[in-house]
C-alpha cells in the first residue's frame, strides 16, 4: 500500500451496491484483471472484494489516505450513497469504522485526483433510489437527472473534474477499465464528459447502434411476445434508440447484449431508469410509442414508420413474430432455372 | 471479557461486521451484523408484478441469475404457466454457469488468500501457498479469472449479459439457441471441464466423483497436484475440520428444476440425522434483533419496515427459522440432502465445518459441470424456448430456488395487478442471521463460539476462515 513512484494508486469502495460492477470488471483482462492492473502500473490500494487487508488492516489503509500519507490518484465508488435515515447514513455503515460510507466519501473525495462513480447507482442513485427510495439513496454528484447528489453540484476533484460517471447496470467491463486506464495518463478532460458526467467515448453512441435487429427496426417489423426475433421497440419496451452506450458495438460476455439476448434495453445508462414501470412493455399514447427517438420530429417518425411497414418484405414480417428463422434470406421470387 | 469488532470484513460479497466477546483467548459469544440496507422489498411494493424481473436480480451482482430465477418462479406460480422445456434447460445452464463461477470466485478470490497471510509464515507449506494464492498476486488468479470469464460467456449466448439479465421469464428464456450456438455452449462447458480437470482437481471429473469416503479422499489426495489437493493438505495441517462447526441442521429447496424433476432434490437434513421432507409452512422470520418493525412472522404475510433506533437490535438482517430452528444452507446442505456419498461420509464423521463446506462446494462444481454438458445436448433446437404467460390474479405466490450460497425464497402477494407485499429470504439471511427472541444465534454466530483466537484478537485468522467458509453474500442478506 505504500506509494511507489510511477504507480497509479486506486482505492475502490462499495456503498449501497449489489457488487455487480466488481463482478463485471473481474471479467476484464486476458490473464485476469489483477494482471491487467499491474501491466498498466496500477496499485490497488484496497478493494473490498479482493484485497488481503481486512478489519484493522483495511482501516489503516483508509486512514493513511485520509491523513495524506498515501497519494490517492483514483477514488472509485460502486453503489449509491445511502444518506438516510435523516442524513445519518446509517443504512450503510462501513463495518468496523462506526462511520457511514456517506461520511467516508465526503472525507475521501477531496483527496482524490479523480473520482469515478462506477455504475448507475454511484452515478445517479440507481435501483436503490427507485420507488419510495427507502434509504434516501443518491449518486455521488447526481440525484436522478438533477445535479447535486452526495458531494454536491460544485464538487471538483483535485485535478478539477466533476465525478466521472461510468453509468450502466452493470457497466461493460471495458467501460470501467478504459476509463480507469485513460485517467492513469490524465487523458480525460471535462470536455470529454457529457452533461451527465459520462465519458463521451461511451455516451456518444446509442445502444441502438449496431443492434442485430436493425433490419426489423428499419421496417418496423415488431416482436409481439418475448423470444420473438423482431424489433423490440414498438411493443416490448426497448429504449435503445434513446439510451446512450456502445452496447451493441461491443460484445458482452463473449458475444451478447440485451437486445441480442431477446429482451428490451431498459436504458440502464440513463439517470432515473429505475423509475420506469412495465419495463418490457412499450408505453403508448393513441397507439404510438411515447419514447420515440428524441431528436426526430414525431410526425416524420410516424410517417416513415407507416411507409416502411407497407414496404416490409414477407421474410422480415414473418420472422419478426417467430422465435426461429422461418423464412431464410434468399431470392424473394423464383426466377426460372438456376 | 473483551469485546472485539472486526470490520470491514472483506473478501465477502458486500460488507460485514463481526463482534466477538473473548475470554481467555476463546470466543464466548458472537454477533453478526449486516451493515447495509437498501429496501428492495419496499421498492417492489405497488409495482406491476413483472417489474420484479428487472429489479430483483439487481439485489445481487454475484447471484443475479438466482434472484431472476426466484422471481420468475414466483411469477410462474402466479400465472399458472409451465416454462417451455428448452427454457428450463437454458435457465439451468445459465444458472449453473453462475453458480460454478461463484464457487470459483469464492475459492480463489475470497477464501484461499487467507492461507497466504504472514500469520502462517512458519509453516513449511507457506511459501508455495503464498505464491499460488496470495490475494491479487497469486499465480492462481491468472488461471482462475480467465476460466471464470470464459465460463460466463455462457451468458452472452443465453442471457445477453451478466450480471443482470431479463432473459429469465416465467415462460422460459427469451432467446432461441441455434446449432452454432449450441456448439459454442459445448465448447465453453468443455473448456470449463478442462480447467477443472487440469487446474483444480488434476484428475478427471468422473474419477473425482467416484470418491465416496473420507479414506478414499485421503488416498486420492496423496502426491496429487491441483488446487483442491493443495487445500486438503492445508485443511489437515490446520485441522480445519475442527473449525467453525455447524449445528447439523441443513436444508435445500431443490435445484435445477426441469422436465425430469431436478438435479438436486428438496429436503431437510434434520435433527434425526436423516433426510426428511421440508416443512415449508414452518418458515418464519423473527425481527427481535433486527432494525425492523414487528410484522407477521410468516414471509407470505409480512412487511419490511426499518426501525433504525430499535433497542437490542444489531443487524439489518431478520432471523429466519425453520420450525423455530436456525438452519445452515449452501452447497454442503444441497449435497447432504442429495445424498452425495463423499459429503455424507465427511459430515457423518465431523459435521459441517470449514473443511467440509469447501469440499462440498468443489464437489458440487464437478457435478454441475457434467450436468451443463448434458443439458446443452438435450436442447431441442427446433422447439420453442418461451411460452406466453397469462394474467396474474390476486393471491400469494412463492418462488423457491437454490443460489450458489443456498436456499433463496421470494414470497409475493398481488392485489389489483400490483405487488402488495414482497418478501425475500436469501441464503445468507439464514446463515448469518442474528439472534431470535429466544436468544438463539444464527448458524455463523453459533459456529464462532468456542473458537480459539489466542492473543491475536481481531487479527485471528481462524475467524477469517470460519466466516468465509460460508461464502456469505451480504448484499443479498438484508437486501
Amino acid at each position: 500500500m505504500s506509494r511507489s513512484d510511477g504507480m497509479t494508486n486506486v482505492l475502490w469502495l462499495q456503498g449501497a451496491s449489489c457488487g455487480g460492477c466488481t463482478m463485471s470488471i473481474l471479467e476484464s483482462g486476458a490473464s485476469g484483471w489483477f494482471d491487467e492492473l499491474r501491466q498498466f502500473g496500477i496499485n490497488l490500494l484496497w478493494h473490498p472484494s479482493v484485497s488481503e487487508e481486512t478489519g484493522e488492516e483495511a482501516i489503516e489503509v483508509l486512514q493513511s489516505v485520509l491523513d495524506g500519507k498515501v497519494r490517492l490518484d483514483l477514488l472509485l465508488l460502486e453503489g449509491s450513497v445511502a444518506r438516510g435515515p435523516n442524513d445519518t447514513g446509517r443504512f450503510n455503515m462501513l463495518a468496523g469504522t462506526g462511520r457511514s460510507v456517506y461520511r467516508w466519501m465526503l472525507d475521501l473525495a477531496p483527496r482524490a485526483d479523480y473520482v469515478i462513480a462506477v455504475g448507475s447507482c454511484a452515478a445517479f442513485g440507481g435501483v436503490p433510489a427507485a420507488g419510495s427510495n427507502p434509504t434516501d439513496a443518491v449518486g455521488l454528484q447526481f440525484e436522478g437527472s438533477d445535479s447535486g447528489g452526495a458531494l454536491g453540484a460544485g464538487f471538483r476533484s483535485r485535478l478539477g473534474l466533476p465525478v466521472i460517471n461510468v453509468a450502466g447496470c452493470a457497466p461493460h467491463p471495458g467501460w470501467m477499465m478504459e476509463t480507469i486506464l485513460a485517467l492513469t495518463t490524465k487523458d480525460i478532460a471535462a470536455t470529454d464528459l457529457d452533461g451527465y458526467g459520462r465519458p463521451k467515448f461511451i455516451a456518444n453512441h446509442l445502444a441502438h447502434h449496431g443492434c442485430s435487429r436493425n433490419e426489423f427496426y428499419e421496417f418496423k417489423a415488431s416482436a409481439e411476445t418475448m423470444s420473438e426475433r423482431g424489433c423490440l421497440m414498438e411493443h416490448l419496451g426497448c429504449k435503445a434508440t434513446q439510451a446512450v452506450g456502445d452496447c451493441n458495438q461491443r460484445s458482452w460476455n463473449g458475444g451478447g447484449s440485451c437486445t441480442k439476448g431477446g429482451y428490451a434495453c431498459i436504458a440502464c445508462t440513463s439517470p432515473g431508469f429505475e423509475g420506469a414501470q412495465n419495463f418490457l412493455e412499450t408505453a403508448k399514447l393513441a397507439g404510438i410509442p411515447v419514447g420515440l427517438p428524441t431528436d426526430m420530429p414525431k410526425a416524420w417518425f410516424v410517417a416513415l414508420a407507416a411507409l416502411s411497414k407497407s414496404a416490409t418484405p414477407r421474410r422480415v414480417r414473418l420472422n419478426a413474430t417467430a422465435d426461429h428463422v422461418v423464412v431464410p434470406p434468399g431470392r424473394a421470387t423464383p426466377k426460372g432455372k438456376p | 471479557m473483551t469485546r472485539i469488532t472486526i470490520g470491514p470484513f472483506n473478501r465477502v460479497e458486500g460488507d460485514l461486521e463481526v463482534r466477538l466477546d473473548v475470554e481467555g483467548g476463546r470466543v464466548m459469544r458472537a454477533e453478526v451484523t449486516a451493515p447495509l440496507y437498501r429496501g428492495f422489498e419496499q421498492i417492489l411494493e405497488g409495482r406491476p408484478p413483472l417489474d420484479a424481473l428487472a429489479l430483483a436480480p439487481r439485489i445481487c451482482g454475484i447471484c443475479s441469475v438466482s434472484q431472476s430465477v426466484a422471481a420468475a418462479a414466483a411469477l410462474r406460480d402466479a400465472m399458472s404457466v409451465e416454462a417451455a422445456p428448452n427454457g428450463s434447460l437454458a435457465t439451468n445452464i445459465a444458472h449453473a454457469a453462475e453458480n460454478a463461477a461463484d464457487h470459483l470466485t469464492h475459492f480463489y478470490i475470497f477464501f484461499m488468500p487467507d492461507f497466504a497471510r504472514e500469520a502462517y509464515a512458519a509453516h513449511a507449506w507457506h511459501e508455495e501457498t503464498r505464491e499460488r494464492f496470495a490475494a491479487t498476486r497469486g499465480s492462481a488468479t491468472r488461471d482462475a479469472l480467465p476460466a471464470r470469464a470464459r465460463l460466463l460467456e455462457t451468458m452472452g449466448i443465453i442471457a445477453g449479459k451478466w450480471p443482470h439479465s431479463l432473459a429469465f421469464q416465467p415462460g422460459g428464456t427469451t432467446r432461441a439457441i441455434d446449432l452454432g450456438e449450441r456448439v459454442r455452449l459445448l465448447s465453453i462447458t468443455t473448456a470449463f471441464r478442462s480447467f477443472l480437470e487440469r487446474v483444480v482437481f488434476a484428475d478427471s471429473l468422473e474419477n473425482v466423483l467416484a470418491i465416496t469416503t473420507a479414506n478414499e479422499l485421503d488416498r486420492w489426495r496423496d502426491g496429487r497436484r491441483g488446487d483442491f489437493s493443495h487445500f486438503l493438505r492445508l485443511a489437515d495441517s490446520l485441522a480445519l475440520s475442527e473449525l467453525g462447526k455447524g449445528t447439523g441442521l441443513m436444508m435445500s429447496y431443490g435445484a435445477y428444476h426441469g422436465v425430469d424433476g431436478g438435479l438436486f432434490p428438496r429436503g431437510l437434513f434434520g435433527p434425526r440425522a436423516a433426510i426428511e421432507p421440508l416443512p415449508l409452512t414452518q418458515i418464519t422470520e423473527d425481527v427481535s434483533h433486527a432494525w425492523m418493525r414487528e410484522s407477521s412472522v410468516d414471509p407470505a404475510h409480512s412487511n419490511t419496515v426499518p426501525d433504525p433506533d430499535k433497542p437490542a437490535a444489531y443487524s439489518w438482517c431478520k432471523a429466519p427459522r425453520l420450525s423455530g430452528q436456525p438452519i445452515e444452507v449452501g452447497a454442503i446442505a444441497r449435497q447432504m440432502v442429495a445424498g452425495q456419498a463423499l459429503i455424507a461420509d465427511l459430515v457423518s464423521a465431523s459435521g459441517t465445518n470449514v473443511r467440509n463446506r469447501v469440499i462440498a462446494r468443489l464437489i458440487e462444481t464437478a457435478r454441475i459441470a457434467l450436468a451443463m454438458e448434458q443439458w446443452t445436448r438435450a436442447l431441442r433446437l427446433s422447439e420453442p424456448f418461451c411460452h406466453s404467460a397469462g394474467d396474474i390474479p390476486d393471491g400469494s405466490y412463492v418462488g423457491l430456488v437454490e443460489a450458489a450460497r443456498g436456499s433463496l425464497g421470494h414470497w409475493m402477494a398481488v392485489r389489483g395487478g400490483k405487488i402488495e407485499r414482497y418478501q425475500i429470504i436469501a441464503p445468507t439471511t439464514w446463515n448469518f442471521s442474528p439472534r431470535d427472541s429466544f436468544d438463539v444465534g444464527g448458524p455463523l454466530e453459533q459456529a464462532l463460539v468456542g473458537t480459539d483466537v489466542g492473543d491475536e484478537g481481531p487479527r485471528a485468522v481462524a475467524i477469517q476462515h470460519i466466516v468465509r467458509s460460508f461464502d456469505p453474500c451480504m448484499v443479498c442478506t438484508a437486501h
